[in-house]
């Protein structure tokens, strides 16, 4: 039978052209598209054929896959998902063991140089990277096998972007980015811990409307959701800007939904769309709920200090180190006023002397 | 590692230490020099000499009437950046944040528009003071390179504040980072310029308070 186009797919579960153009007028704003650019994304997508996807894992905890599955129940978006053809996703797949890993060569074999590699989780690339196994070979010689017949690599979520929680200090499987060891073939960063769902099917639309990867800022992340930070976006914003601000997570500010910049909001340098995507469908996102942002988007979110110190504070000394510099201090001054003291002594004895000598001559 | 997180991280926590450190230094090289004993036999009839040092500390504050036609255009603007910049550290919200997660203490900030209209007034001012000691034919024969250092290091972080407040170019990240790189800069340079005044003027004050009540000349 021949591969049916999507528009067919749709058609035959009842998806009307008039849905599937809201969906893509939807898709044309997410991605920051002209308007006018809605129709040609919905000609586009009816008369794509399903793109091969091949997910694999490297460290990761599923929340990812947990995630995007919970994207939204029986959406379009949802049934876009199913014209994805998604060939291997080893948590989701019914196979297992030797037929799963059979399964993954075959579809990579059957879609050479052109399945989309997505991962999650970060890569072990200490010691040959045996702290991540999968039959027997690391997450990175399989990373390294299929990556290079893929026609672009997906990095979901902060772990496959910059190393995430497994890279959080002392690093001890030695976790990296998929930038990190992929040097020659279209990455595109999707980071979030997990990532906003809704910027994978943005993705994925763009791939199939328009056959190429959307625009990418410096950190290959999708400029339509990572262009602005979440502080620009967000609905506390204009507290920000009037000054008023929560000072604990149960005061009267905090009722009153204020900024929660002192809380450690770290909403100003955070690059993502969760203020205006938000989650759950647009239900609501962790700013809404009353608690800052942790930054999860942004690289080494983890080891940047407490997630409950304000971006005004930093990570000053202790008062046993200002103690120990005071003493410093201390021990210096003495010294140098010791030294002038003798120096001191030393002129006022040479002057004595002086004035005896005199004194003797003169008698 | 971003350049806010150096600014965050090893800046922040080094310029303090070479700020208390530097000054606990300079303070003590100073108080444990040795003193030329004063063999005169004190005045008697005037205040005592811990008293004297105190009002000496607030007197010199005030300006002199007999000195003031000639001095009161220096006077008023040393007298408004000093408040401005005193007004903006206690009383901009994010650096009562700072003061709170550092001591613990902490106090109702004044409200952004005000410490705007302060910030633009004390940038305004410290700029006038600049070209000032620039322009001025006595005060350029006495300024060296200390001078313009302690001036320009008190510019840079108001200036940035404003940049950052106002989230004028480039992004908060970046304004936030170069901010507190100011002020680091600030605080390494504070113990061994003349920025040192800060701290030196209450004891250099409170000496001279002290040996004038001893003198009797103290108010």
């Amino acid at each position: 039978m021949p591969e049916r186009m999507l528009g067919e797919e749709l058609a035959l579960h009842k998806i009307s052209r008039r849905k599937l153009l809201k969906f893509a007028t939807a898709m044309a704003a997410s991605l920051a598209l002209h308007p006018s650019m809605a129709a040609a994304i919905a000609e586009n997508l009816a008369k794509a054929r399903r793109q091969s996807v091949i997910w694999i894992s490297g460290q990761e905890c599923t929340g990812c896959l947990e995630t995007i599955t919970r994207s939204a129940s029986p959406t379009l978006e949802s049934l876009i998902f199913d014209f994805i053809s998604l060939d291997y996703q080893s948590v989701l797949m019914a196979a297992a063991g030797e037929a799963a890993d059979r399964t993954l060569r075959e579809a990579a074999a059957a879609n050479k140089g052109n399945y989309l590699l997505a991962i999650d989780g970060s890569l072990s690339i200490k010691d040959g990277g045996v702290y991540s196994m999968t039959g027997g070979r690391s997450d990175l010689q399989i990373l390294r096998e299929f990556a290079g017949n893929a026609k672009a690599i997906l990095a979901i979520g902060t772990c496959a972007a910059y190393g995430g929680i497994p890279k959080a200090a002392p690093n001890p499987t030695g976790a990296a980015g998929i930038e990190d060891v992929i040097g020659d073939k279209p990455i595109v960063n999707i980071p979030g811990c997990p990532p906003i769902p809704e910027v994978l099917t943005g993705v994925l639309v763009n791939f199939l409307s328009f056959g190429r990867l959307p625009d990418l800022d410096e950190q290959k992340r999708p400029l339509a959701y990572f262009g602005t930070t979440i502080h620009d976006q967000c609905y506390r914003r204009p507290f920000y800007d009037q000054g008023k601000f929560a000072k604990s997570f149960d005061d009267e500010g905090a009722r009153q939904g204020w900024c929660l910049f002192e809380l450690g909001c770290k909403g100003p340098i955070t690059q993502n769309a969760c203020a205006s995507l938000k989650w759950n469908g647009g239900t609501s996102f962790p700013i809404q709920s009353g608690h800052g942002c942790l930054g999860c988007a942004e690289p080494d979110f983890w080891d940047k200090g407490s997630f409950y110190t304000s971006l005004a504070g930093g990570q000053g000394p202790g008062w046993k180190d200002i103690a120990i510099a005071s003493g410093a201090g201390l021990a210096a001054g003495t010294a140098a006023a010791i030294a002038a003291r003798r120096s001191r002594s030393a002129i006022d004895q040479s002057i004595e002397h002086e004035r005896k000598t005199k004194s003797g001559t003169e008698t | 590692m971003t350049l806010l997180d150096f600014a965050r991280g090893p800046a922040l926590y080094w310029s303090v230490l070479i700020l208390i450190g530097g000054l606990v230094w300079r303070l003590s090289g100073v108080l444990f020099l040795p003193f030329q004993r004063n063999l005169a036999t004190p005045r008697g009839g005037g205040i005592e000499p811990v008293y004297g040092a105190i009002s000496t500390i607030f007197s010199r504050m005030l300006p002199h009437r007999e000195f003031w036609h000639r001095t009161a255009v220096g006077g008023m603007l040393g007298y408004a950046f000093h408040i401005g910049l005193l007004v903006i550290v206690v009383g901009g919200a994010a650096h009562v944040a700072v003061i709170k997660s550092a001591t613990g203490l902490s106090w109702t900030p004044l409200p952004k528009g005000i410490i705007a209209l302060v910030s633009g007034m004390t940038f305004t001012v410290l700029i006038i003071v600049l070209i000032r000691r620039l322009m001025h034919p006595v005060l350029r024969l006495l300024s060296n390179f200390d001078d313009y250092a302690s001036l320009v290091l008190t510019i840079f972080p108001v200036l940035t504040g404003i940049l950052l407040a106002g989230e004028t170019f480039g992004s908060f990240g970046l304004l936030l980072a170069i901010h507190i790189l100011s002020v680091t800069a600030l605080m390494i340079w504070l113990p061994f310029g003349k920025l040192a005044h800060t701290v030196f003027v209450f004891f250099g004050r409170g000496a001279l308070g002290a040996n004038f009540a001893r003198k009797g000349a103290a108010k």
